[in-house]
């Protein structure tokens, strides 16, 4: 199903400087969809655009057929902050943070209601976090604090869910056990959007991927899109790059090549003709 | 001995300086719960000092002070945001600039021109000698505040929680922080009748500091933090009377010794108990 419509989006910010461009875009539910970029490629903008916050100065953002604003009201929308934007210290308890999820259903005082509850422990289930109902979210480890903000997620019940960055600071055992959880949520008609420039997360965590820089260089899905001449593009020179070719890796006539691309988190690694488009093998931990 | 304890009883003025002084507490001390967390305690004590030429004039021209204080308020919240934008000052600097300006003024308006009021009773509270006018106005406005912060207090947590969430479940995150710092320059109003300029700080920070190391769950806290608030300002009033102190003084005295204690013994956080769970 068709969720989010990009209609030639752009957006300039009041002091002159333009941070979109131009984008159209067609979002599914049941798909993850990567979100890539440098910073300041306008991947955070895009998102504000796509929650509300900033209005496109020109061309439109439709959730499920409404404005914005609308969708906002129905909970259609989740957002999962980066671990950093979160104070950790801050006197509320698991179930506390995931009840927050739920306040757009409540009424005017928000008290919670029984189904609220429910909603609450259900989430809370979901991540395989029912145990820590009771704790305060700073005694909790990286992996654990994404599911909880996941879980708030879950019980806003929204069909999008808005990852910004979800795996800076996780390890790689807890990204993967992340990565199994969202594709879960994914299947379950959920749309995914994930904001990163770890490039090399995306092949086995992304089905779609979306490289902006300013205005949208490609889109589509990874096997396709998620290229060494889309990536150059996207990023220019600024990405570390090591490309192993001819005699360095084959004794035979293979115009097969290596291309390692990096930002000093986890390296995509490309194999195949010309640079390779063909993605064989991924991220794997130096 | 009974006699003496319940001595301060018998006077009318007493009695009200006590109840008046519980309730301004316990309404700085609710929004202490927020302040403190957001590391903008300092605006408290900027909004305290800004208001005092406001205060002074009101009282000169026979107004009501809320009003003064309402606009020497938004005035100096004003200039805050001017200079800041217009200059390449950072935010500490424009905000000790713009508020001892503004104190300043006041001090010097209420010296060249001594009218109901005076520099004591500014800068250190005349809660003893309120009038029953100001003390309308001081209850006015803590109901006024405590209903609304009955009301908004889950929505309030919410945006200085995680802002961008709380949008995205339709809060209007810039109109509940516009609230919050009408319902502080409220509180702040009020408790410089209580405890003067100097000190409305500590009201504003303190209880919530100390209830933030005894709990982990803000709607504790924040019912820590107002009983804390009310109960160290209605002692510190009944006490000033046997001690013949500054009621303002004693308040704020009496709440930082709990803090202390808090702060040495607390179950969970308290100086001891990290040491001890430090050392194994």
């Amino acid at each position: 199903m068709n969720i989010i419509e990009l209609n030639n989006v752009g957006v300039t910010y009041p002091n002159g400087q333009i941070a979109l461009e131009g984008v159209n875009a067609t979002l599914r539910t049941g798909t993850i969809c990567g979100l890539v970029g440098v910073n300041g490629a306008g991947k955070s903008t895009l998102f504000k655009a796509i929650m509300g916050f900033v209005k496109p100065t020109v061309g439109k953002v439709s959730i499920a057929g409404q404005e914005v604003r609308q969708a906002l009201k129905k909970n259609l929308v989740s957002y999962v902050p980066q671990t950093e934007e979160v104070d950790w210290n801050f006197p509320v308890l698991v179930e506390d943070v995931v009840m927050m999820g739920r306040y757009g259903h409540m009424g005017f005082m928000r008290r919670p209601a029984r189904a609220d509850h429910q909603a609450v422990d259900n989430a809370l289930e979901r991540v395989d976090m029912g145990a820590y109902k009771k704790r305060q979210i700073g005694e909790l480890s990286g992996g654990q604090r994404k599911r909880v903000f996941v879980a708030r997620a879950l019980a806003q019940g929204g069909q999008i869910i808005l990852l910004d960055e979800p795996f800076t600071g996780v390890d790689i055992k807890t990204e993967e056990s992340l990565v199994a959880l969202f594709r879960l949520l994914a299947r379950e008609d959920r749309l995914i959007l994930v904001s990163t420039h770890n490039l090399g997360s995306v092949p086995n965590f992304c089905d779609d991927v979306m490289l902006i820089n300013q205005s949208l260089l490609a889109h589509g899905p990874v096997e396709t899109t998620f290229t060494q001449s889309n990536l150059a593009k996207a990023f220019g020179g600024i990405l570390r790059h090591h490309q192993l070719v001819g005699a360095d890796l084959h004794d035979d006539e293979d115009r097969r090549s290596v291309t390692v691309l990096t930002d000093d988190e986890r390296p995509l690694v490309l194999y195949g003709e010309e640079g390779g488009q063909k993605i064989t093998k991924h991220g794997t931990e130096e | 001995m009974m006699e003496l304890a319940l001595e301060p009883f018998a006077y009318n003025y007493m009695v009200k300086a006590i109840w008046v002084s519980a309730l301004v507490g316990g309404v700085c001390a609710f929004l202490s719960a927020y302040l403190m967390l957001k590391g903008w305690s300092l605006m408290g004590d900027a909004l305290a000092h800004s208001i005092v030429p406001g205060v002074v004039l009101s009282y000169a021209l026979a107004l009501p002070f809320a009003i003064g204080a309402f606009f020497a308020g938004m005035l100096a919240a004003l200039s805050m945001a001017i200079v800041k934008q217009r200059t390449r000052l950072r935010e500490d600097a424009v905000i000790g600039l713009i508020f001892t300006a503004f104190f300043a003024a006041g001090l010097l308006m209420v010296s060249i021109n001594p009218t109901a009021v005076n520099i004591q009773a500014i800068i250190f509270g005349n809660i003893l000698a309120i009038s029953d006018q100001d003390i309308n106005q001081v209850v006015i406005i803590s109901v006024g505040c405590l209903i609304v912060l009955c009301v908004k207090w889950k929505d309030l947590m919410a945006v200085f929680f995680d802002e961008n969430h709380a949008r995205s479940i339709g809060l209007r995150v810039t109109a509940l922080k516009v609230l919050f710092f009408t319902l502080l320059s409220a509180a702040c109003v009020a408790a410089l009748q209580t405890v003067g300029a100097i000190l409305v700080i500590a009201m504003v920070v303190t209880p919530g500091a100390t209830a933030y190391l005894l709990t982990d769950k803000f709607d504790r806290l924040i019912v820590i933090a107002v009983l804390l608030g009310s109960v160290t300002s209605g002692v510190g009033a009944y006490a000033s009377f046997f001690l013949d102190a500054n009621p303002g003084g004693l308040i704020v005295t009496l709440q930082t010794l709990i803090f202390l204690s808090v702060f040495l013994f607390a179950p969970k956080y308290g100086f001891f108990k990290r040491r001890a769970a430090a050392n194994g």
